[in-house]
């Protein structure tokens, strides 16, 4: 929690807890583009750019038109048209918008980890516009990310694709007309055997056996249902009256969903035994598996997955970070990719997010995969397994104008972004963030003062019993203040891994 | 192809052959001890750097190897992971090592090259695991218990001084001989660095006042907010091994770019610094951090320097490694390209002037799973 933070960096106690609240309320981190998110202007013209369009080459100092959010105009030179907001990006580089096929951001919680098949609940209903990663990823050029439940449950919650749009209301994020997802784990996280919690029992599954009875019983459970309002519907449409139908049942629709291909399976999986587990299991229960998240033994049944046109959503190189995690190899996108597999490469967390153009170009060192190939990891083939790629993925006319402006070839390790464009708006502008760092300085360090001084003149007024539950009450929740289960230790030195399951109990990957 | 050829010094074995003599010719050469020489030759002999062309100069080890990592300071208890509360106050004894040899005693460089001190965190949230949710603790006590942590290393500082003193002043029959307190005696000589882990200013700056009230050699490891004490650091000549860039800031507040800008701020102020990984897994991930930083400001050399010449300075080994200078232990690499870049290859790598095999799990498993026959 911030506001704690700024207190305890200033030596100060608990005392005075409820008064910072109250003189912080309206002070958030970067509250003005927070609050204003950027004016959409009708017309913009970026011009004298090196255009990755990923579907169709590379354009030297070409232009980009955009109007109403969406790609104009993609060529070598285009005329301003009148009233034209003109971006020139002389020396820079354009690349469709980052796709993050497996993100946890903007997420007031992550798992809900009591059960094993924990369907009925849903990512879209807590979705925190005002978490700060959000801004953090735009910044590292991501426009779109796969909001996903956590991997506690063989079963989990649902899922949403989300755009980036930082400042907008909670309502604004879902990215428009992309299917909805739900969150299946097979391994060591849904058996629950790196960790457990005091105080209570074990939970079923315990084991891989465990976890494909669970996902088997369910769809059994939800074959049952869907028949019932099958029949429901046919005495219905048979004029039957006084007919009650069956009782909805919010833990078994979502998999009927799945069923009906009308729900994309994103399935966390590590194994290629589990793999083909699952691959089986869908078989059996006619539906499709749309992504494996993580797969990172993927590459040793790439022909199998290629076969059942399920995508792959991997890591650049992680490795060695559990024992399920230990023949992971850094060739496994190039390898896969190789075989037909449609492959990206995401970050399951919000730092590793912020580069994944870096984590894209990886696969040209392992494995030898080409600069195109290597763009769409983190372009066209996160959107074509999100289904989103008639809107987004490549630079094209009719796409919607989200693109990612770098200094550099952003598959370098020296490239920044420069600009984040969603919809055709810039969200994100390194040049203005820089010239507003020293004015939230300024405007952090008065309230300190403000506050230091307020609290030396009265000190007897401030009662740690009175005030602190302000602080407590959900209605005043800070932007990027989450829930305990999903909070990620400070002291991470890399991405986030397994070993702080104490703080990550229900934990990812 | 332009080869580049550089001394990556980095973390945590090989075979040795028979000693032989390379020359690695028409190579562009970051010596890392003066100017990069375009079109030069070096000459490697017994393991040593013989001539330059000019006067400058467990399945972790094969993968942190073919990354071009040649030597690694080996710290104990996953120091870096959870650098404070784990483990206790002091960590244990830091090597530096060669990531080639049977042995390792054939792998050591410095077997005692630093102590760990896991400096305490002023932490005012937990998380009860039994009602599964977060605490807020009062200042008072969080302080209540950094305080008493702060004691019991002075305890450790000041029972170690009288135990150095009793050896030096009786022979070995008139004291106890206690392990701990004789591993701690160089440490108070001031003969062994500690590598103290902190990452918040207000614990970076208590624990340098703690070392220079005490004449302590400290060495910092983490130093997220060693922006904020900059001054101090200098002034203190206090060194920095920073944790990967590749983290997020510690404050929503902070800028998103906080951690990457970091390295620039501190070599600007006059602070030393070296890039580490901190991570077993995430060792291959060196370079990329050292490049990120030169993206956001950190001259190049300087940030080349902070992977091979300034991690050997701060741990006292500059003498034998971080450059190619006539007489150092050859340790380097060859690459295709600029070493720091993400997509360059290592070509060849070099550990007291072996050519040492760049196989690993990872390659292999690669290989094997290329030649799969299309399954049916």
């Amino acid at each position: 929690m911030r506001i704690s933070k700024v207190l305890n960096a200033h030596g100060l106690g608990t005392l005075f807890l409820g008064l910072l609240g109250v003189l912080c309320l309206g002070y958030f981190p970067r509250s003005a583009s927070a609050a204003n998110p950027p004016d959409a202007a009708a017309v913009i013209l970026i011009r004298n750019a090196t255009i990755l369009t990923v579907s169709h080459g590379t354009i030297e100092r070409g232009s980009i038109l955009i109007k109403d959010g969406k790609i104009a105009e993609v060529s070598q030179s285009i005329n301003a048209p009148k009233d034209a907001q003109v971006i020139d990006a002389a020396g820079q580089f354009v690349m469709p918008g980052i796709i993050d096929c497996h993100s946890h951001i903007a997420a007031e919680s992550i798992n809900e980890g009591s059960v094993s098949v924990s369907s009925m609940v849903n990512m879209a209903e807590i979705l925190n516009p005002e978490d700060i990663d959000i801004y953090r990823d735009l910044a590292g050029g991501v426009t779109a990310a796969n909001i996903l439940h956590g991997s506690a449950n063989a079963i989990g919650g649902q899922t949403l694709v989300i755009k980036l749009r930082w400042g907008q209301p909670a309502a604004k994020l879902p990215f428009e007309g992309a299917l909805p997802g739900i969150k299946f784990a097979l391994g060591e996280n849904p058996k629950r055997s790196n960790f457990s919690i005091p105080g209570q029992p074990r939970r079923y599954p315990s084991t891989r056996m465990g976890v494909e009875e669970t996902i088997r019983s369910a769809f059994s459970e939800a074959r049952d249902y869907q028949k019932s309002w099958q029949d429901y519907g046919k005495r219905l449409a048979a004029g039957e009256k006084n007919l009650i139908p069956p009782r909805r049942d919010l833990r078994l629709e979502p998999l009927v969903e799945v069923l009906e291909g009308k729900r994309y399976v994103h399935s966390h999986c590590y194994r290629e035994d589990e793999i083909l587990m699952l691959l089986r299991v869908a078989k059996e229960f006619g539906f499709k598996v749309r992504t494996f998240q993580h797969v990172l033994e993927g590459y040793k049944v790439a022909d199998e997955l290629a076969t059942a046109g399920v995508g792959a959503s991997t890591f650049s190189d992680w490795w060695a970070y559990k024992v399920e995690a230990y023949d992971a190899i850094p060739y496994n996108a190039a390898l896969m990719t190789r075989r037909g597999v449609v492959v990206s490469i995401n970050s399951d967390d919000a730092e590793e997010a912020t580069h994944l153009n870096q984590e894209a170009a990886k696969s040209m060192k392992f494995g030898g995969l080409s600069h195109d190939e290597a763009l769409k990891m983190v372009t066209l083939n996160p959107a074509v397994q999100l289904g989103i790629d008639n809107r987004v993925g490549t630079i094209d006319v009719g796409k919607d104008a989200d693109l990612a402006i770098y200094n550099h070839d952003p598959l370098s390790a020296y490239a920044v972004v420069q600009k984040t464009l969603i919809d055709g708006r810039v969200y994100f502008d390194r040049q203005r963030d820089t010239a507003e760092h020293s004015e939230r300085e300024k405007e952090k360090k008065a309230l300190i003062d403000k506050f230091k001084k307020s609290a030396e003149k009265k000190p007897e007024d401030k009662k740690p019993d009175a005030t602190v539950p302000i602080l407590q009450k959900p209605a005043e929740k800070k932007p990027g203040e989450k829930k305990p289960e999903e909070k990620k230790p400070e002291k991470n030195p890399g991405p986030p891994l397994e070993s702080a399951a104490p703080v990550l109990p229900g934990g990812e990957r | 192809m332009l080869a580049a050829v550089c001394a990556l010094s980095g973390r945590a074995c090989a075979q040795s052959q028979p000693s032989a003599t390379y020359a690695l010719t028409h190579a562009k050469i970051f010596t890392l001890a003066g100017s990069a020489i375009e079109d030069g030759t070096l000459l490697i002999r017994d393991g040593k750097i013989a001539a330059a062309a000019v006067s400058p100069s467990s399945e972790h080890i094969p993968v942190t190897r073919a990354a071009g990592i040649t030597e690694v300071l080996a710290v104990p208890g996953g120091g870096g992971f959870d650098s404070n509360g784990s483990g206790g106050v002091i960590g244990g004894q830091a090597s530096a090592i060669h990531l080639a040899g049977w042995t390792i005693d054939e792998m050591l460089i410095k077997k005692s090259a630093a102590m760990v001190l896991n400096w305490p965190e002023i932490e005012t949230h937990t998380f009860d695991l039994t009602t599964f949710s977060r605490k807020e603790k009062p200042f008072s006590e969080a302080k209540q218990e950094y305080d008493k942590q702060v004691n019991e290393i002075t305890d450790w500082v000041e029972r170690a001084r009288h135990y150095a003193l009793a050896m030096e002043k009786g022979s070995a029959a008139r004291y106890d001989r206690d392990l701990k307190l004789e591993a701690l005696a160089p440490v108070v000589r001031g003969e062994l660095p500690l590598l103290v882990f902190a990452d918040r200013s207000r614990e970076i700056r208590n624990a340098v006042e703690f070392c220079d009230k005490q004449g302590l050699r400290m060495i910092l490891a983490g130093g997220s907010e060693a922006y904020k004490v900059k001054d101090l650091l200098r002034s203190k000549s206090v060194p920095v091994i920073l944790r990967p860039l590749l983290t997020l800031p510690l404050d929503e507040d902070d800028s998103y770019d906080r951690l990457l800008s970091q390295p620039a701020e501190l070599a600007a102020a006059g602070v030393k610094f070296a890039f580490a990984s901190f991570d077993n897994s995430f060792a291959r991930r060196l370079g990329q951090n050292a490049a990120n930083a030169v993206a956001y400001g950190l001259p190049y050399d300087e940030a080349l320097k902070a992977v091979t010449l300034y991690p050997a300075r701060i741990f006292g080994l500059d003498g034998q490694i971080g450059t190619l200078e006539q007489g150092k232990i050859a340790n380097l690499i060859v690459t295709n390209g600029d070493p720091l870049e993400l997509t360059t290859d290592v070509m060849y790598l070099f550990i007291r002037g072996q050519r040492t095999s760049m196989d690993n799990r990872h390659l292999r498993l690669y290989e094997k799973y290329s030649k799969r026959p299309k399954a049916q």
